[in-house]
């Protein structure tokens, strides 16, 4: 098993569907000759060439679009939206289309797509750069919406992905590529559905995903500290999310954190939330509390920044209190 | 062309005739729900253009004007009919509906509602062709008024850019719903947006199916010979309102509809074939008394009689059936 930087088990993960099917094909702004922006897509240019590993243009409605269109007829298209905030103008492709094809023809044809970019809130990016629109995807049918938070996941959910027939959303995040993680050195498929305990404890449950769970872990460092046996559970999977792994959790601690990086209203802690109110309440001994980003458009102040955003002390302060410490 | 084969054709079209204005009735009666966009008027251009290409082996797509193309595709009619009806035998299994007929088996990928929403699938079609190195091409069918939406625009830059097999055919009727194309885009003739990309591409009357056949002929021959994509305009009318909530009067003059109907395509073929010898007008009394109780004593009772979707399937369809590769159980992974 060797430590690898999350970039790089995306690259990986590219590189081994690439020559298993010669179908794979993937499509994106500056992937193919500059190597992509996040270096997902390192190399692949010269092994595979360019019908393969696709520069687009700056296009991203139709180019997700002709992802679809070949997803058709049997077609593995990865397309790499750039930024979340760019799959904003993709979202006629895969929300009308993608996502209600196999639906609205009865079954009879499938978009097996992956549409993996990177989104969330990175070192100063502004509003328009900032965008966690998680909640968009989760919230439509005919999607499955996945967000690997560890280099193991990035790997083993795109290979998944790329086999899967459904159309899959994969978000990544902009200031985790750089994250180091073990991932194994023999081929591997990671499920797309299903949460992890990513770290045991007793005294209560930390819920969250992509960049909220690496939150929670530093939260659960601190909160150790004070003697608080604190489990984190990553979601990994937000359509559909994993009720059954957070009640046995629950059933445990008996108390739920929620944290996430988008905001409260109508976001993906609304949801949570909903999941442990309908499908964990008889475990809860009190009603989960959840840590959000305020709900403001990310200021570029660094300060106004971190004042916009969870991290581990709101976490651990938060928990703290429900706990009655 | 052979005269029997000009005669068969004659036949289609009437027949596609018959069943639309058949489903007006229906619409009527509220057997049909939602909205329900209909195509006399126009049927040279499905019908010219498919003539050409291969059906069941090239890919059509189109908007959600679509109940012709599915049939010139091959779809059964009473398959299509069904599906207006909302029916399971429907041949989106009732879960389609008018605007999105599909019949995969015959290579019809589709209609779709969102206008334009076509243009990019129909190139990812052709991505797909070229990726399997077959001598397929994708044909896509879409409306004047499609041209202002981004997608017209970057497909076409696309496909050409990447030499795409791909053709599309712009159905210029003259009318986005009830805004005139004068009045949506300074540019009226389409083929040369299409040039500026540097596509081929053609412009012809779309009333007359042999010019569109002529016309056709060309563009598939080019497409499919691998020179790239190609953007074919015809002109042509829809002779009823946009969809069956709308008159197609207000914004348009009678004379101007009454002209367009002394173009109609489907008596514009008839007279050719009646001057060409080819047919009496007996005879085409007889095609179209056929046609109409095709559909009266086929399709219909087919659509009536179906049996609904079981409510209990309402989630079926939604993902794959099969979850096992999604949950990581990949044959001959993990090794
Ligand atoms: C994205 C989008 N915007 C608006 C509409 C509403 N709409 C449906 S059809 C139509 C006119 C389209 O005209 P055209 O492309 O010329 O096709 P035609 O109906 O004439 O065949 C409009 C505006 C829609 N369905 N989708």
């Amino acid at each position: 098993m060797a430590e690898i930087f999350y970039w790089d088990a995306v690259r990986r993960a590219h590189d081994e569907e690439m020559a298993n099917d010669p179908l794979v094909f993937a499509m994106g702004e500056d992937i193919g000759l500059p190597g992509g922006t996040y270096k997902a897509t390192q190399g692949l240019f010269d092994k595979y060439g360019e019908e393969r590993v696709m520069d687009t243009p700056i296009s991203e409605n139709s180019y997700t679009g002709i992802g679809v269109g070949a997803s058709m007829i049997g077609a593995r298209p990865i397309v790499e939206i750039m930024s979340v905030n760019f799959a904003l103008l993709a979202t006629d492709q895969i929300i009308n289309a993608a996502a209600k094809i196999r639906y609205m023809s009865g079954g009879q044809v499938g978009c097996p797509v992956v549409v993996r970019s990177p989104g969330g809130v990175a070192h100063q990016l502004g509003a328009q750069h900032s965008g966690r629109l998680e909640k968009l995807f989760a919230g439509t049918s005919g999607l499955r919406v996945v967000t690997p938070a560890f280099p193991v996941d990035a790997y083993g959910m795109l290979k998944t992905a790329v086999r899967c027939d459904d159309p899959v959303v994969i978000l990544e995040h902009e200031a985790i590529y750089n994250l180091k993680g073990e991932v194994p050195d023999e081929e591997y498929f990671a499920p797309l559905e299903g949460a992890r305990v990513v770290r045991e404890g007793t005294d209560v449950t930390l819920i969250g995903y992509l960049m909220s769970t690496h939150w929670n872990l530093a939260a659960a460092d601190k909160l150790a500290e004070q003697g608080i046996s604190a489990e984190v559970i990553d979601l990994r999977s937000l359509k559909p999310i994993d009720a059954d792994t957070l009640r046995t959790s629950l059933a445990k601690t008996h108390k739920a954190v929620i944290c996430t990086e988008d905001e409260a209203p109508v976001g993906m802690s609304a949801e949570i939330m909903a999941v442990l109110n309908e499908q964990c309440f008889f475990e809860l001994d009190a009603p989960p509390v959840r840590v959000t980003a305020e709900d403001v458009p990310i200021p570029y102040n660094h300060t106004l920044e971190k004042a916009a955003l969870p991290d581990a002390d709101k976490i651990a302060t938060a928990t703290q209190k429900l706990l009655g410490h | 062309m052979e005269a029997a084969d000009r005669k068969r054709l004659l036949q289609e079209m009437v027949f596609a005739r018959r069943f639309e204005e058949r489903t007006a009735e229906a619409y009527h009666h509220r057997d049909i729900g939602g909205f329900l966009h209909l195509y006399p008027g126009q049927e040279a251009c499905a019908f010219g253009v498919l003539e050409q290409a291969r059906m069941g082996h090239d890919y059509v797509i189109t908007g959600y004007r679509d109940h012709v193309h599915a049939l010139k595709c091959g779809a059964d009619p009473k398959e299509v009919m069904a599906e207006l009806y909302g029916k399971e035998t429907g041949s989106s299994r009732g879960r389609g509906g008018s605007m999105h007929i599909f019949d995969v088996k015959n290579h019809f990928m589709g209609g779709y509602a969102l206008v334009g929403e076509p243009y990019p699938l129909a190139a990812g079609l052709a991505k797909g062709i070229k990726m399997k190195g077959t001598d397929q091409i994708a044909i896509c069918f879409l409306g004047d008024g499609a041209n202002n939406q981004g997608t017209f625009h970057e497909t076409l830059n696309m496909a050409q850019l990447w030499e795409l097999p791909v053709l599309f055919v712009c159905e210029n009727n003259l009318y986005a719903i009830g805004t005139s194309l004068e009045r949506s885009t300074p540019a009226h003739d389409q083929y040369l947006r299409a040039q500026s990309y540097k596509m081929e591409a053609d412009q012809v009357d779309g009333q007359d199916i042999d010019t569109v056949m002529e016309a056709a002929e060309k563009a598939v021959d080019f497409v499919r010979s691998g020179k790239g994509p190609y953007f074919l305009e015809l002109m042509t009318y829809r002779l009823r309102g946009h969809s069956m909530s709308d008159s197609g009067r207000g914004y348009r003059s009678e004379d101007e509809i009454k002209q367009w109907m002394e173009r109609d395509p489907i008596y514009l073929f008839r007279d050719r074939l009646v001057e060409e010898g080819v047919l009496t007008a007996d005879e085409f009394e007889q095609m179209d008394k056929d046609a109409q109780q095709h559909v009266d004593d086929e399709v219909i009772p087919f659509a009536e009689n179906s049996p609904e979707p079981d409510v209990g399937d309402l989630h079926k369809y939604v993902l794959s059936d099969d979850d096992s590769c999604a949950m990581g159980q990949i044959a001959g992974g993990g090794k």
